[in-house]
């Protein structure tokens, strides 16, 4: 069930010239229990822009992600900047530079905004060049504890701590997933100006957004590709979009 | 009213014991989930390690001193101890954790037993400085010193714990951990290494409550760290699993309800009232009373 023909895939992915992709997936299988939730993922991610990871629910996005972070039980072949991370633990492969943000932001409820920073920057936390430049509104509540800021607020805490780190790659899962409108097309900004030096893997239910900072997409369906191609192509074609995914812009609404 | 003083001070000294016996339980279930019960094992460590060492120090000194001493030797013992515990036996089992209770069960039947063979299974008397088995009068009652030795011992720990974690790289990643440690070791941090580091700290603070209650039995005796585990248990379970400040307060409360119930009820009633006081706790307040992380 594969929608595009891989020589046009070719031509519609990175700019020509470009490096050797950022993350190399191969035949990535997830078992949890009985259930195989993940069978034999294989793609690749371009070492510039974003990349959106689609697909109704439950397909594995978040589970591919997870693979990648160490995170979920995998087999298969993950290779970052050319250096397989399969077998690593997970504090490993994002130290050595892949940036996770989880679909829940998971920041530390009862620790404050800066202590959140801090846990990843000791030294500067909230004091760091890059949340002063992308997130202001944290200098403001540095003393806060996470808990009790807005989903919006605790997306920024989400993304600012693993931006405070140097990434060769960053995974995004769903980050304005239950944001008001406002706050989507902020962290739409926030995505877009962080894409321009490093690579993100972004799963996303917004078509519109996607549209606007994705270049290629890669969909799932039941554990398994089966659509790669260029991002734009995808999301203003509503037949393919309607069969792949279950929607199409029109139903969703603009960003 | 005298009998009250006696009772809320002796109350209040047990309640400090049951929080250094706590104190390190309670941080690695929270960080981990590991149910350590071979904590009461590392008691009983530290209690044997200051007999012995208080035992072997010169004649001259004085039993003030060898005291100190000693004890600084047992909590050293007690956090390597922990550090092989947690280094050879816990740390394969991440993440079984029926298997890490059966061994940690099995470690606690084992060092009793070891204990026993060793030293023999009567208690032996400790040395205890004289002023510790003196009294103090105040508000009436006579009130046993070493009362307040323990209570100011577990309030410097508390002290120290609450700063730990307040002001230290250390602390900020328990804290975090014991929110959720899937998301440090998602940020980067080695989450497993830091728990070694609090398990052979509590390990340490253990053998410290070990010295303390072996002196407040007045013995050493193979089977002291398991019946103070289980008041540890409880204190545990009523302060919130992974809360210091929960832990605290939930020491002072057991201790109190304890020692009020065997003097105004019956002798014996005091742990009856202590399980009773862990269910109401656990109905009333499933999450207990302390629901604030670290």
């Amino acid at each position: 069930m594969r929608h595009t023909d891989p020589d046009t895939v070719a031509t519609s992915g990175p700019p020509p010239g470009a490096a050797e992709p950022v993350l190399v997936l191969d035949d990535v299988h997830v078992r949890y229990g009985g259930s195989h939730v993940l069978q034999g993922v294989s793609f690749e991610v371009p070492a510039t822009g974003v990349t959106a990871l689609l697909g109704r629910n439950g397909v594995g996005k978040t589970t591919t992600l997870k693979a990648v972070a160490g995170l979920a039980p995998r087999t298969g072949r993950i290779v970052v900047r050319g250096r397989e991370i399969q077998h690593e633990r997970t504090h490993r492969i994002v130290a050595s530079g892949v940036g996770y943000v989880p679909e829940d932001r998971d920041v530390f409820g009862g620790l404050t905004v800066d202590e959140n920073l801090r846990l990843v920057d000791p030294q500067r936390g909230a004091d760091a060049d890059v949340v002063r430049d992308l997130f202001p509104d944290l200098l403001a509540r540095r003393a806060q504890r996470a808990g009790t800021l807005s989903g919006g607020q605790q997306q920024m805490v989400a993304l600012a701590r693993v931006l405070l780190r140097h990434n060769d790659l960053l995974l995004v899962d769903e980050p304005t997933k239950g944001l008001a409108p406002k706050l989507v097309t902020e962290v739409a900004d926030v995505l877009a100006e962080v894409a321009r030096s490093t690579p993100v893997l972004l799963v996303e239910q917004n078509l519109p957004l996607v549209r606007r900072v994705a270049d290629t997409v890669v969909v799932l369906d039941a554990g398994r590709v089966v659509h790669r191609g260029d991002a734009r192509a995808l999301v203003e074609d509503a037949a393919l979009t309607t069969e792949l995914l279950g929607v199409s812009m029109r139903r969703e609404g603009a960003a | 009213m005298s009998d009250l003083v006696l009772v809320l001070v002796t109350g209040l000294g047990l309640g400090a014991l049951y929080l250094l016996a706590a104190s390190g339980l309670s941080l690695v279930y929270g960080l981990m989930g590991v149910l350590n019960f071979a904590h009461g094992s590392f008691m009983t460590a530290g209690a044997y390690a200051a007999w012995l060492t208080a035992d072997a120090l010169p004649d001259g000194w004085s039993a003030g001193p060898r005291l100190l001493v000693s004890t600084v030797v047992a909590v050293v013992v007690g956090a390597l101890v922990g550090l092989v515990v947690e280094v050879l036996l816990i740390r394969p089992l991440y993440r079984h954790h029926i298997q890490q209770v059966l061994v940690t069960v099995g470690l606690s039947l084992a060092s009793v037993a070891a204990a026993q063979g060793v030293f023999g299974a009567d208690p032996r008397p400790v040395e205890q400085p004289s002023w510790m088995g003196s009294t103090v009068t105040l508000l009436g009652a006579n009130l046993p010193a070493d009362r307040f030795l323990y209570v100011a011992v577990a309030a410097l720990l508390l002290a120290g714990l609450l700063a730990l974690l307040r002001y230290t790289r250390l602390g900020l990643v328990i804290r975090a951990g014991v929110e959720n440690r899937t998301m440090v070791e998602a940020l980067g941090i080695d989450v497993r290494r830091t728990f070694t580091v609090v398990f052979a700290l509590g390990a340490g603070v253990a053998a410290l409550a070990g010295v303390l209650y072996s002196q407040y039995a007045g013995t050493v005796s193979p089977g002291q760290g398991g019946s103070l585990l289980i008041y540890a248990f409880i204190v545990v379970v009523i302060g919130g699993m992974g809360s210091v400040t929960g832990t605290a307060v939930a020491a002072v409360a057991v201790g109190l309800v304890q020692q009020l119930a065997n003097y105004y009820a019956a002798s014996g009633v005091g742990d009856l009232s202590v399980v009773l006081l862990l269910a109401l706790v656990l109905l009333l307040r499933p999450a207990s009373l302390q629901g604030a992380p670290a």
